[in-house]
């Protein structure tokens, strides 16, 4: 497991540099697009393969592939194939032709350069604005472990897609999951982190227990998760560095499920069954002090904190079907906030604090939705036999859930965007379920 | 031929009570329908269904299993007169430590079905408790929609999914 450790403590340090003659301000910034806008025409970028400066070899290419994917992957940025570019790119620091790219529309142009050696791999890029005829931002470098190079290429996409859309970026991320294997009434489950885009897989349990729904913390280093290890559904938190895993005051007689972290870290909310009746309840997890939130004869699971720890949002079905309800983080009187037709589960706060991401289930069909936090303005994103459980990239503008076909058919990851326009899956080498994002990598 | 065969029953378990993971128990939750498979445990361990002391018996003559409407963890009428005779026989074959499970389709959210299973396995628990049978030889343990007993996607499976076994090993009174 020291590679993954490696992976997240591996530091991608970054660097301004001066590029001589390409730094030039343009007058005008039209590189500029503008997320929640209804709709987005996909800009049009080049991407010349980075040159090797030493050492890169093949390794040029492959960060300049992730690089490409990474953008074209939002769905915003399409690329222009590389045998339409007039100008030839053999070197970092030569000037660019501006006039040559705007011939063939691109509008966004990025360059770059691959160093490696001695381990550790450093990348330069510019950003520029075609038609201002200029580079956007300063020239940068990220350097870092060879073996983290992915992270350095998601690194120098973050920082292009965060100069166009003014937002933060959410490349350089991972996600916990479950990844699954065997006939769906034996499935084995596993815990298992990746990149954001599928790569580096790492299993963090074997499957001699079934394993649902993992949470990162919110700094990434820790995961909370439900376990059948004892035999009962009980939530435990494994330290990802040395994989150690505790359970969280186990009582026997309950389950408890359903666990999310609050903001700053140091508790746990999460649902515990006594009885048949599920509640919420609320633990700090230094002191072990247990607070009960919600006290009714319905279920109330699957509670998530408000980004500021102010509210909690939650599923109840004390209406007589499940419907989303917030209440303050110290419990008292909830509010309803769903009121369509079908039922709504699964609610998770976005990063952002504007939008709560939900799955409905409405005349046999599943869908992942958004709704305000007072439940207007709601959309419904995707529609399938079964979707579920979102999770927000660390920006709050991609949702990744949980796709299971009907009858034999496994479980896949997809993500797709707060429009409802760009719905893609998530290549994983096994089954998957639960996706659960992590923040963005320091 | 009646010894060989409460020896047997003992031993097979014996060794499903050292699984400490109640899937492996297998009866309502990895095996398949009815039997008890997935423990390595086939049925000829636990005694002819002509036996009406053997958890054979139990499971297929008596019925280990209810069933639910969709969402609901009422009991239906022939729940009842399931559970009644189930209650009867756990009386007379007190050596047995119970586990309910509560099993959900998979039409539903995984947190929601889990708290589901476990409302369905309550039911089945308080009202065997209220036939008699000690609540302190039962457990009940919720698996959502993790282990659905028939793979499809039609009513037919789902039906058969939503369900609380009763499922028994060695122990309590041993």
């Amino acid at each position: 497991m020291s590679r993954l450790r490696h992976i997240f403590t591996a530091a991608v340090a970054a660097a301004t540099i001066g590029a001589g003659a390409l730094v030039s301000t343009p007058a005008e910034a039209r590189l500029t697009i503008t997320l929640g806008t209804p709709v987005i025409e996909p800009m049009p970028f080049a991407l010349p393969t980075f040159v090797d400066e030493g050492g890169a070899g093949g390794l040029a290419a492959e960060i300049s592939a992730v690089v490409a994917g990474d953008l074209i992957g939002t769905g915003l940025f399409e690329q222009i194939p590389q045998n339409a570019y007039i100008q030839q790119v053999s070197s970092f620091d030569a000037a660019v032709s501006y006039p040559d790219w705007q011939a063939i529309n691109a509008q966004a142009l990025i360059t770059g350069a691959v160093q490696a050696g001695g381990g550790q791999v450093a990348v330069k890029f510019c950003l520029h604005d075609v038609f201002a005829n200029g580079t956007l931002g300063e020239c940068m470098q990220f350097a870092g472990d060879q073996g983290s190079w992915r992270r350095v290429a998601h690194k120098v996409a973050d920082a292009v897609y965060s100069r166009i859309t003014g937002e933060g970026g959410y490349f350089d991320s991972r996600v916990v999951f479950v990844a699954e294997s065997g006939p769906k009434n034996q499935r084995q489950k596993r815990l298992a982190v990746m990149d954001y885009d599928g790569a580096n897989v790492n299993y963090l349990t074997d499957s001699s227990s079934i394993v649902l729904a993992p949470r990162f913390s919110p700094t990434g280093d820790r995961i909370l998760f439900t376990s059948y290890s004892s035999g009962f559904p009980q939530i435990y938190l494994m330290d990802v560095n040395s994989l150690q895993i505790r359970s969280l005051g186990e009582q026997p007689g309950t389950m408890t499920f359903a666990p999310r972290f609050s903001p700053d870290g140091r508790k746990v909310v999460f649902s515990l069954e006594r009885g048949g009746n599920s509640d919420i309840y609320l633990l700090d997890i230094g002191s072990g002090g247990l607070t009960q939130l919600t006290n009714a004869p319905s279920i109330e699971t699957a509670p998530s904190f408000s980004p500021d720890g102010s509210e909690i949002v939650f599923e109840s079905d004390r209406s007589g079907g499940q419907q989303i309800y917030i209440m303050s983080a110290s419990g008292g009187e909830p509010r309803r906030i769903s009121g369509g037709a079908g039922r709504y589960g699964t609610p998770v706060w976005s990063p952002r604090g504007d939008y709560i991401a939900f799955t409905k289930q409405n005349q046999g069909r599943f869908h992942i939705g958004v709704m305000l936090t007072d439940g207007t303005e709601e959309k419904l994103l995707t529609s399938s036999y079964l979707d579920e459980g979102p999770t927000w990239a660390p920006n709050g503008r991609v949702i990744m859930f949980t796709r299971q076909p009907p009858g034999e058919g496994s479980p896949q990851l997809w993500t797709v965007d707060t429009s409802g326009r760009v719905l893609r899956p998530v290549q994983t080498e096994t089954a998957a379920s639960d996706p659960a994002w992590s923040p963005l990598l320091p | 031929m009646a010894y060989m065969t409460k020896a047997l029953l003992i031993v097979a378990a014996l060794g499903l009570a050292a699984c400490k993971n109640p899937d492996r128990y297998g009866a309502g939750g990895a095996g398949g329908a009815g039997g008890v498979g997935a423990g390595g445990v086939n049925g000829t361990g636990l005694g002819s269904a002509s036996d009406p002391t053997s958890v054979a018996y139990f499971q297929q003559t008596l019925g280990d299993r209810v069933f639910f409407l969709v969402d609901q963890s009422t009991l239906s009428d022939e729940a009842r007169g399931i559970l009644t005779r189930q209650a009867q026989w756990l009386q007379q074959n007190a050596d047995y430590a119970i586990i309910i499970e509560g099993h959900a389709d998979e039409q539903g959210t995984r947190e929601y079905n889990l708290a589901l299973g476990a409302r369905r396995a309550s039911a089945v628990q308080n009202f065997l408790i209220s036939q008699g049978v000690s609540a302190n030889r039962m457990r009940t343990v919720s698996y959502g929609k993790e282990r659905p007993i028939e793979v499809c996607a039609q009513e037919a499976c789902f039906a058969k999914n939503r369900r609380a076994v009763t499922v028994l090993s060695m122990g309590a009174g041993a």
